[in-house]
């Protein structure tokens, strides 16, 4: 093993040589009609598919090393122009806070940076900062103050900046007031989210620190310098208030109150859940199910019984019944129907290694489509820092 | 952050402050996937601090070109996977109109 890998080594150092030297002499090479451009085919299934056995998924790995074919003449380097061929994009389904899209022909570990970008990095905002003038609810303090964090927040958080050390103004903070009272002699009282009003012009509750009584304007726990209805015209015509208004926060009995500020800001998913803009974002590899070899009759019956998500149909041909793969993008890869003496012959399961499909599901702030965009701006992003930084 | 030797350009391992797994595994992946490159890795020293360290080890280049060139290619397939998908979100909403969102509760 030691010396094939040292002959694929050399190989791709000398290959690379003839690229610095004459960078046309390895698209050359390359385009010569003797040159295997394809691997062999059980090669080519194995680089491009998990195959799962009856005990353990087998080829899991991607082969990213450039020169892991070059003892077969095949050229495995990331080329621009063969992933701009190769790259596509479908969408599935598209809801106003769902998204379902197919994406083909990229790097596992590209997919996977752009789901940790859109759990732990793209902003949002999210109550962080909670004031009580008065609780006598029996939720304490901390716990309702906690709750109200995991509001999410119908607000494009492009519009706002980290307040990072800046004292709160009307570009990083927003202001929500909370006052419920349950009477004496009242049935008690739900709290939901539907009570949070939004202040736009910033905290009501004076600093209890300041004794300036010349004033005309006390000062309070904020220092708007206008209302933010002014900021952009999206506030005015839309509100901002928590995208929900069914969330229960407390429960009141007779006598009880609550009256409380909640100030929102920026902030990643990385320091708190709560500011994670998606429910979920995960991909799966795309299951394939290849029939080795023709299944009929009897077989074909127990073939479509096995299946507990009815991925197979028997399809009728002059009387003869045939299993036809029907809905392969159902397959759950539970294996059920390789369990068996024999089965594991007969039907092949498979991922397609660089086939995703990768779902976003919004909390609401921004639309799960321009999620996935701010996600894929956020990488690039850091690569140019790294740049800028190697520079 | 750059360690490597004055003598020997081709080797280098780069330490970078406040990344994660979500570059560096995207960069060893366009990395190795470069000619160029014998070796690259990475690494996250202490699962507490916010670093990680990528070896890169190259043909004869100097590392930190070769490097530069990864997140250079890195940043042409993220503007690339961008427009193909606002171009395959802008299909969708042609073929399939978006259904009337269902009366904001927010709004009265």
């Amino acid at each position: 093993m030691s010396g094939k890998d040292k002959n694929l080594h050399n190989m791709s150092e000398s290959e690379s040589e003839q690229e610095g030297v004459d960078k046309e002499g390895i698209e050359w090479i390359m385009n010569l009609p003797d040159v295997p451009m394809k691997l062999p085919p059980h090669v080519e299934l194995q680089r491009t598919r998990v195959e799962c056995k009856a005990d353990a998924p087998i080829h899991t790995d991607t082969i990213q090393y450039s020169g892991a074919f070059a003892s077969m003449g095949f050229d495995n380097s990331l080329r621009l122009d063969n992933f701009r061929n190769n790259f596509k994009i479908e969408v599935i389904d598209l809801k106003e806070d769902d998204i379902e899209f197919d994406m083909i022909g990229i790097d596992p570990a590209l997919a996977n940076a752009f789901r940790r970008i859109l759990i732990s990095e793209v902003p949002t905002m999210a109550i962080e900062k909670v004031l009580f003038a008065n609780n006598t609810s029996i939720v304490q303090d901390e716990v309702l103050a906690h709750r109200l964090g995991l509001v999410p927040i119908r607000v494009d958080p492009r519009l706002f900046k980290y307040s990072d050390k800046d004292a709160p103004n009307e570009n990083n903070t927003i202001v929500f007031r909370l006052h419920a009272c349950c009477e004496r002699g009242k049935p008690r009282l739900t709290v939901t989210s539907k009570a949070l009003t939004w202040l736009p012009n910033g905290s009501e509750f004076p600093l209890v620190s300041d004794k300036s009584v010349s004033n005309s304007k006390p000062k309070t726990y904020t220092s708007f310098s206008c209302s933010q209805n002014t900021l952009s015209k999206e506030f005015s015509n839309n509100p901002i208030g928590p995208k929900d208004s069914d969330i229960i926060l407390a429960r009141l009995g007779p006598g009880q109150e609550i009256e409380l500020e909640a100030h929102a800001v920026k902030g990643m998913g990385k320091t708190h859940a709560k500011w994670s803009p998606v429910a979920t974002a995960w991909y799966r590899m795309l299951p394939e199910v290849v029939l080795m070899e023709e299944i009929e009759d009897e077989l074909a019956e127990e073939l479509e019984k096995k299946c507990p998500v009815n991925v197979f149909d028997i399809e009728d041909i002059a009387g003869k019944k045939r299993a036809t793969v029907a809905r392969p993008r159902d397959c759950t890869l539970c294996r059920e129907c390789i369990r068996g003496d024999a089965w594991e012959k007969r039907v092949a399961l498979r991922r397609v290694k660089d086939h995703f499909i990768f779902k976003i599901e919004s909390t609401g702030a921004l639309p799960p489509e321009v999620l996935f965009t701010e996600a894929v701006k956020i990488l690039e992003d850091k690569c140019e820092r790294l740049i800028a930084e190697l520079s | 952050m750059e360690h490597g030797s004055f003598t020997d350009e081709t080797k280098s391992t780069f330490s970078m402050a406040d990344e994660d797994h979500t570059l560096a595994n995207a960069l060893r992946c366009t990395l190795n996937q470069d000619p160029r490159v014998t070796f690259c890795g990475y690494s996250i020293p202490h699962p507490s601090d916010n670093r990680v360290n990528i070896r890169v080890q190259t043909t004869g280049d100097p590392a930190r070109e070769v490097l530069k060139d990864a997140c250079q290619n890195l940043m042409v397939v993220c503007q690339h996977v961008r427009n193909t998908f606002d171009k395959a979100v802008l299909d969708f909403n042609l073929t399939k109109p978006k259904e009337k969102p269902v009366g904001d509760i927010n709004i009265k």
